[in-house]
This record gives C-alpha cells, sequence and structure tokens, in this order.
C-alpha cells in the first residue's frame, strides 16, 4: 500500500478514536452504561459500540431514562432495537415523579426535566451503582459542552465543577474514581451535527422517523410547531391541531421538543436543510430557553 | 464557502461524498488576553460561514459596539464571561471544502499553562498570536516553547493588529526575525509568519489589499494544505492492547488503536511482556477483515498461536521493539495545586498500563522567563521539569519526540484521583535487542524492596504523622496509666494510636517496635523504661529525632518510692530537655492528657 493511501478521512478517524475512547472506558470501569435517548446520537454512539466489541456482545448494558412523555415513535423504535440489539436495555422511570403526577403541562419545563430527566438519571445510577454512563453529547452543541472533558468526572453527588476539571491529555484518560463517584463518558464529543446525520447516512443507520418530514397534527406556541403526539397532549383554549409537513431536529419528550416545517425526508435532504438553515441545534428544545446559560446550570446540577 | 453553499444547494450527495473525504486538522490557538485570539478564532469562524444565525443575533446583542465582537462567538462559560477570561480549554469545530478542523482554544496567561498543555497534545498545528505594537513577548516564547514540547509539529505565528501599524512591512519583518531567532532553537518541522488584522480580517481568510509586500498564504490557506497525515509515526508498529474481545471458545481477539506503524496480515510480532512470538493471523474490523492497518486506526487483531496477552500489553514487530524500561527520565508539566511529592508513589498511565511510579529526582526546572534550565528542588503549579521516574513495573515506551503516543503518559494521585501532571519521556541511546528486554523484564522481580507508600501520603490517610510519644520517669510515676489515657484520648479526637506494651522484651526490640509503628503513620505511645541518657539518645537517632516526642513524667519522687518500694530507683537520669513535662502529683491524669494533646497539636502532629 502507498504510504499516501494510508490516511483517514475526517470520519474515519473520528470513528477510530470514539472506539478508543468506548474500549477504554469499557476496560478501565467496574460497571459502564451506555445511555440509550433513543435520539440519532445515541444511535451513532451504540453503532460505534457495536464495532468497539465485534463480534462480541457489548459489553455494558444500555439504559433508557423513560420519562414517560417520549413520542410514540420513540417507543416503537426502542422496542425494536431492544429486540435486536446484543445487550440489555434497561429503563427506568423515576418513581417518585410519577407518583407526584408530574408532567410538563402542569409543572413546567424546569421542574419536569429536573424530576424526570435529572433526577431519575442520579437514581438510575445510583440504583444500578453504574461507575460510568457514556453519553451521546457533543461538543458543538452548546457553549458549556465545548469545555466538557471526553471523560467528565461527577462527585458522589453526579455534579459537574467546571472550573475543577481534569486535566485531559492526548487519548490518555484517567478512569480513577472513589467508590460513588462516577464519570460520563462522552465518546462523540469531537463530531459535528453533520458528522453524526453523515454516519447515520453511510452506516445506513436506522433513526426514529420523527426526524424526517411528514404531515403530522401539530399547534403553534412559541414560534415552534408542537406536535399533538397523543391524548395525553392538553389544548389551550382557541388552539385547533393542524396538519403541517413538519420534522424534528432534536428529540426529547413530545410536548418541550418543537418541530420545524419542512420537506426534508431523506438523510440527505435532512443535512441539505441543515446546512442552509443554519439555526442552531438546540433552538428547537425549549427547555434550553429559560434561563441565560441554562445548560451549563443544569449540568452542574447532574443532567446529562 | 459559496461554493459549497451551491454544491450543498444543488447536489448534496456530491458534497457529502466530498466532505466524508475530508482531512481533519486539529489545531491549538494561543495568545493572552489582550492580542486578539478569541476575535482571531471568530472571525475565521464567522468568515467560514460556521456561524448560526442566532449565535450571531447573541453576539450583536451582547456586543459593546456597534460592530459584532467575534470573541464573544468563543467565550464560553458563565463564569469565564463573568471574569472577562477564558478559563480552560474550548472545542470549536468548522469545515471549509478542504477540511474540518477542531481548534482548541486555550488562553495564553502563566498561570495557565496546564490547559495550553491540554489543548497542545493533541494538536497538528500550533497558532501563536502576537501583537504587533509591543513585539515578541516572553509570554509568546513560552508558548512556542510549550508547543515544541508537547511535540506540535507545525507552527503558524500571527502578527495581529497589522491595522494599528499602518501595515508595515518592517515591523513585520522585525518581529518575525526576532521570533525566528528563538524559534529556530526549537524542534517544529516549519514554522510560517502571517501579517493579520483579526479585527479588520486582513490575512485571515482571504488576502489582504492592505498588505501587498507578503505573498505568502492567509492563515485559513495555511490551515488548509499544510500537510499533517506524515506527522505520525508509521514506522515503528506498536499495539497497546486495549481489550480482549471473547464472544466465544474459538475467538480471541486484541482490541486497540494502533499508537504507530503499520501491520499487514501475515506479518510477525512480538508480544509484550511475555516476549512470545507469532504471526498476525487477521485484522478484524465490524466491517470486515482488513489487509493491513496503520496509525489511528482501531481494530482487533487475532494471532496464529494462543498467546496469553491482556490488557496493558504491548504487540510489536520483532525489528523495532520500544524501549522496555521501569526507569526513565521525562518532561513534566505539573497541573495540580498540590506540588510534587517525591516521597510519594503516584499512579503513571501510559498508553493501556497503570502502575505505581516515583519521581527519583528532578534533574532542573525549566526556567518560564529565560526558557533555560534551572536547578530545583521542588516543582510546583505550572512548573516544567525534567525529571527521573522510577515505575513498579516496567513501560514499553518511546522518545516522545519520536512517537507521541507511546512516550506520553500522565500522572494522577493516588489518594484523590486527579491528574497531576503531564509527562513526555526522552530517551537516549541505542535502540533495545530483545535480549536486552527480556533481560529488563527479568529484572522486575529482582527490585530493590522498598515502600511504595510515603509519609504524606500517610499523614492523609491517618489526618496525622507518625510519631512515638515517649513516656519517661521514675518507677511509679505513672507513666502506663498516663499512656492508656492518652491513647484512649486521641482515639477519641479520631487519631490513630497505640500503646506498644511488649512485656518482657529488651530495649533494642522496644526501639525497632516504636520505629515500625511509627513507620506505619501512627502515634506510638510508649512507656518502656529507658532510664539512661544513653538509652534514650540510641531511641532518638533510630526513630528519628523530629519524629519522638519525650515527655517527662515528674511525679515526685517520694510518692513513687511509697508505691514501688521495690523498684530499683538509682539508674534513672531526669532527661534534660524534655518537649513536655508534666507531674502526676499536682494534677489529675486527664489534665496531663490535655497537656500532651496540646502539645502534639502545637507541632503539627496532626492535619487538622
Amino acid at each position: 500500500m502507498q504510504a499516501s493511501a494510508r490516511k483517514l478521512s475526517q470520519l474515519r478517524q473520528l470513528e477510530a478514536e470514539s472506539i478508543q475512547i468506548i474500549r477504554e472506558a469499557a476496560a478501565e470501569f467496574d460497571n459502564p452504561v451506555m445511555m440509550y435517548s433513543v435520539g440519532k446520537d445515541s444511535s451513532v454512539m451504540l453503532r460505534l459500540a457495536e464495532k468497539a466489541f465485534a463480534p462480541g456482545p457489548l459489553p455494558f448494558p444500555l439504559l433508557h431514562v423513560d420519562t414517560t412523555w417520549k413520542f410514540q415513535d420513540m417507543y416503537r423504535y426502542r422496542d425494536k432495537i431492544e429486540a435486536t440489539v446484543q445487550a440489555e436495555l434497561i429503563k427506568y422511570t423515576n418513581p417518585e415523579g410519577v407518583a407526584m403526577g408530574i408532567n410538563p403541562f402542569d409543572f413546567g419545563s424546569k421542574k419536569y426535566t429536573d424530576v424526570m430527566k435529572t433526577e431519575a438519571l442520579k437514581q438510575a445510577l445510583s440504583k444500578y451503582e453504574f461507575d460510568c454512563a457514556f453519553g451521546g453529547a457533543r461538543r458543538d452543541e452548546e457553549k458549556s459542552r465545548a469545555k466538557e472533558r471526553i471523560f467528565s468526572f461527577r462527585d458522589s453527588h453526579h455534579q459537574w465543577d467546571p472550573k475543577n476539571q481534569r486535566p485531559e491529555l492526548w487519548n490518555v484518560f484517567n478512569a480513577k474514581i472513589k467508590k460513588g463517584e462516577n464519570v460520563r463518558v462522552f465518546p462523540l464529543s469531537n463530531w459535528t451535527e453533520l458528522d453524526v446525520w453523515l454516519y447515520v447516512w453511510l452506516e445506513d443507520i436506522p433513526v426514529v422517523p420523527l426526524y424526517f418530514a411528514k404531515e403530522r397534527p401539530v399547534v403553534e406556541r412559541s414560534g415552534t410547531w408542537i406536535l399533538v403526539d397523543d391524548d395525553r397532549m392538553r389544548l389551550e383554549p382557541g388552539e385547533e391541531p393542524t396538519m403541517k409537513k413538519v420534522r424534528f431536529r432534536t428529540l426529547g419528550c413530545y410536548p418541550l421538543s418543537g418541530a420545524v416545517e419542512s420537506v426534508a425526508d431523506t438523510v440527505p435532504k435532512v443535512i441539505q436543510e441543515m446546512l442552509l438553515n443554519r439555526f442552531s441545534e438546540r433552538q428547537g428544545r425549549l427547555i434550553d430557553f429559560d434561563e441565560e446559560g441554562s445548560m451549563e446550570v443544569k449540568k452542574r446540577e447532574g443532567y446529562f | 464557502m459559496t461554493d459549497e453553499r451551491d454544491l450543498i444547494r444543488d447536489d448534496i450527495e456530491a458534497y457529502l461524498a466530498k466532505y466524508r473525504k475530508k482531512e481533519l486538522l486539529r489545531f491549538v490557538s494561543v495568545g493572552s488576553v489582550d492580542d486578539g485570539k478569541s476575535t482571531l478564532i471568530g472571525r475565521i469562524l464567522y468568515d467560514t460561514g460556521m456561524v448560526f444565525e442566532d449565535q450571531m443575533a447573541a453576539v450583536r446583542a451582547a456586543s459593546q459596539t456597534d460592530e459584532p465582537d467575534l470573541a464573544l462567538l468563543t467565550d464560553g462559560l458563565k463564569a469565564e464571561r463573568e471574569q472577562g477570561i477564558t478559563i480552560d480549554v474550548a472545542y470549536r469545530y468548522f469545515a471549509t471544502d478542504k477540511r474540518k478542523f477542531i481548534i482548541a482554544d486555550t488562553p495564553g496567561h502563566i498561570q495557565y499553562t496546564r490547559n495550553m498543555v491540554t489543548g497542545a497534545s493533541t494538536a497538528d498545528v500550533a497558532l501563536i498570536l502576537i501583537d504587533a505594537r509591543h513585539g515578541v513577548l516572553q509570554q509568546s516564547r513560552r508558548h512556542a516553547y510549550i508547543a515544541s514540547l508537547l511535540g506540535i509539529p507545525h507552527l503558524a505565528v500571527c502578527v495581529n493588529k497589522m491595522d494599528l501599524k499602518d501595515y508595515s512591512q518592517k515591523v513585520y519583518e522585525e518581529i518575525s526575525a526576532d521570533f525566528m531567532e528563538f524559534g529556530k532553537t526549537l524542534r517544529f518541522k516549519d514554522v510560517q509568519f502571517f501579517p493579520v488584522s483579526a479585527l479588520v480580517g486582513d490575512n485571515v481568510v482571504s488576502d489582504s489589499e492592505n498588505t501587498p509586500w507578503y505573498d505568502g498564504p492567509n492563515v485559513l490557506g495555511y490551515l488548509e494544505t499544510v500537510p499533517v497525515f506524515e506527522d505520525r509515526n508509521f514506522t515503528d508498529f506498536r499495539y497497546p492492547v486495549q481489550y480482549v474481545i471473547r464472544p466465544d471458545l474459538d475467538y480471541r481477539g486484541f482490541a486497540a488503536e494502533v499508537a504507530a506503524g503499520v501491520i499487514a496480515k501475515g506479518d510477525d510480532i512480538v508480544a509484550l511482556p511475555s516476549g512470545k512470538a507469532s504471526k498476525v493471523k487477521a485484522i478484524d474490523t465490524y466491517d470486515g477483515e482488513l489487509d493491513e492497518a496503520f496509525a489511528g486506526q482501531s481494530v482487533t487483531i487475532r494471532l496464529e498461536d494462543e498467546i496469553d496477552i491482556s490488557r496493558g500489553d504491548m504487540i510489536v514487530k520483532p525489528d523495532s521493539l520500544p524501549r522496555v524500561t521501569r526507569r526513565f527520565d521525562a518532561h513534566l508539566v505539573w497541573m495540580h495545586e498540590k506540588p510534587l511529592d517525591t516521597e510519594k508513589a503516584y499512579l503513571v498511565k501510559h498508553s493501556t498500563q497503570t502502575v505505581r511510579a516515583q519521581i527519583d529526582k528532578i534533574y532542573c526546572e525549566i526556567d518560564m522567563d529565560s526558557l533555560q534550565e534551572k536547578p530545583t528542588d521542588g516543582i510546583a503549579l505550572n512548573d516544567i521539569a525534567k525529571v527521573r521516574l522510577s515505575c513498579h513495573r516496567a513501560l514499553y515506551v518511546d522518545d516522545y519526540q519520536r512517537n507521541r503516543e507511546t512516550g506520553a503518559f500522565i500522572v494522577i494521585d493516588s489518594l484523590t484521583n486527579n491528574t497531576v501532571a503531564a509527562g513526555m519521556i526522552s530517551l537516549e541511546g541505542a535502540d533495545q535487542n530483545m535480549g536486552e528486554v527480556m533481560k529488563e523484564l527479568h529484572a522486575e522481580s529482582a527490585m530493590e524492596p522498598k515502600t511504595f507508600v510515603s509519609d504524606n501520603e500517610r499523614m492523609e490517610r491517618f489526618g496525622q504523622r507518625g510519631a512515638t510519644v515517649w513516656l519517661q520517669g521514675l518507677p511509679g510515676s505513672g507513666r502506663w496509666t498516663l499512656a492508656y489515657a492518652l491513647e484512649r484520648r486521641l482515639f477519641d479526637d479520631g487519631r490513630t494510636a497505640t500503646v506498644v506494651n511488649p512485656v518482657g522484651e529488651d530495649l533494642r526490640s522496644m526501639i525497632s517496635a516504636a520505629k515500625a509503628v511509627t513507620d506505619a503513620g501512627l502515634i506510638n505511645i510508649c512507656a518502656f523504661p529507658s532510664p539512661t541518657r544513653t538509652d534514650r539518645d540510641k531511641l532518638k537517632a533510630r526513630i528519628g529525632e523530629g519524629r519522638v516526642i519525650q515527655v517527662y513524667v515528674n511525679t515526685d519522687e517520694a510518692l513513687c518510692r511509697e508505691r514501688r518500694p521495690d523498684a530499683d530507683f538509682s539508674q534513672f537520669e531526669a532527661p534534660e530537655d524534655p518537649d513536655i513535662t508534666v507531674a502526676l502529683n499536682e494534677m489529675r491524669i486527664d489534665k496531663a492528657v490535655e497537656i500532651i494533646m496540646e502539645a502534639l497539636r502545637e507541632r503539627g502532629q496532626f492535619e487538622d
């Protein structure tokens, strides 16, 4: 082989680096788990994990923190993955949240997210004594993420201290922790949204159909389209669902994730639209608009 | 970017086909608060169309002036914005039609050397800014030095704020010459200078009309074309095993990222530390077998023979062996507030091995002003020093400048688990042959026996310094009673103490026992008779003067004689300079205990 052929394209380089990260964490931690949010980033991360350990099964389970308010399409897709993936899929819902009847309508997005996502995640990690949790977050998503380490240390209260992060050099990761502490590992740190989509396309990774434009019943709220996904959706006085061709850029919980009007019904078209529109990805997620620097605050509290 | 946009609009699949083949370039941008680094990065992002509309809207809203302050694009965390500085490494991403880029944006002031080192560790190019008004400051030299130490192959020097110096060719050339004088002492493959104005945009992503005398590339043009793929070591095959994949009895694959070199099916290999030889049977990936794998690829290797290999082992080729050694020299960048403790055993993580190690010797420190070596007796935060390490087990290492992947390591504090230093190995001498490698590996079991737990570590664990509290006094003075009362009091205070009471032993054994307990970091309370000064001198010499606290239990002699009428009082010589004196005929035991406790506290015997 010619020397010039020994050159990885950026996507293959990212892939190789992510696999190195996943293997390193799997080898160093006693009880790792991979967060599985059903979104496109999770799907890419899952594929990378499969690549890391092929032809063997995943040496760790997947964890889906179920807020009970995911889109129905997401549940269907999750169940399909569960049936085929070579790993256990743990589903966890905060029982206290359910008992309190926490929902995104009556409690506001902050309270709801705290209880059903952040708190639920912490409970699940503690319950199963996971010392490492893989997450699909990327550094290009948001400013505070841009500073986060790939191996991101959390204290025994699951808190992140942005001012006191461990230095991280080369690909030599420090995985040493004390009992009760844990590390969030982000194998996709250096991927951009475009990289993730491109990988979905090249690798033919199935993703939730909500990412693709289709006629769906929606109502307009705060300048974004909210899907009327099931009969739990409460309509405000005067609101009447209309059919619009929409898709989702990010998937969260349905009353909180806004859709955009779109005609993109294939991966290349989605990418095309994304590149031409040039809007920041998280704009569709209402939770970020609560307060200035809200992601950083949530992350300090233990949110992924 | 406009051509790209057209392609995206007209033929997205063609665009994607092009994008997927792009090469990755990582660069670290370094500069101080005022030399316009954030503005330069903001300018590159903005001019390459990488800024989203809503981000730009936020920047316009936050800008103090009518023009958007592009520096705001890269200012991250809340705390930093409040302080007005970048305090850590932030990563940014952008792509042009030629390459994809990852920027490690790091702060430049001296107290953040550790952040620059973090960002520099994986960079292909270092981008350094010099304010044209101030010329080459010491700080720029320091940054270039660190970049070179971290093995970054290419250096790009932006002489910024040229607009404020009327785009003077003379200013630019003087600064370049001045910098080069120093730069040639460093190890870059190439150094490139650019006359720029980040604020206005001269020579950043397009050539400037304001500098007709400059015919070099603009900054982005350089970043798009500087050749980097040959910077990796493709000569010395290094395969540090990360994970053994064993789905069933028939499959045994060794998973790793090829750290350096190239491996092909059928190649001869040697596994370290076993020294066993075999051949590559297959190179597996999820997407199928490969004929060849090279540096940077994550693969799984199967071998012809069944050799016992586990994580931390390294597969290499017999004709190019790494240095197998427990002792080596390295440059350390200290990254923690707590200074280096040469007594302490740290953990060293090198490729996929973690071993206990000690820093045996500090040769010298690098003076951050003169960038010359200078003698030192300690290393603290942001110091760079040349040291000698000795590890509990052999590592398979290379000189850092020859191979970044196997020349690098991190140092971890074994108590707090913090990453406290980054290390770059320097090796001298010829490469080892297989015989030398095996000799080194066999020497491991014959290491000189010594503890890997330092006094300071024990102190942190126990919250106290090891010591011997030696109670002296006449027979019947109440030494033993006081000893046990003190033990109880120390215990209640959360300390770890014991009364060593070896009935029937001689003084020599007694002293040995006292020393062992003290070495272990405990507080040893002794009331064993040691009547003469010679006895006590022996004891102090053996245990160490600083670790013995002499308590003179000066109970009235008449009372002692009354209690112990048969005892021999003739030998006793009163201590000349006890640390503490208590008279048990004048005070209750509890009071004496408190006096001793107070004295221990004052001596700094306890951590808190």
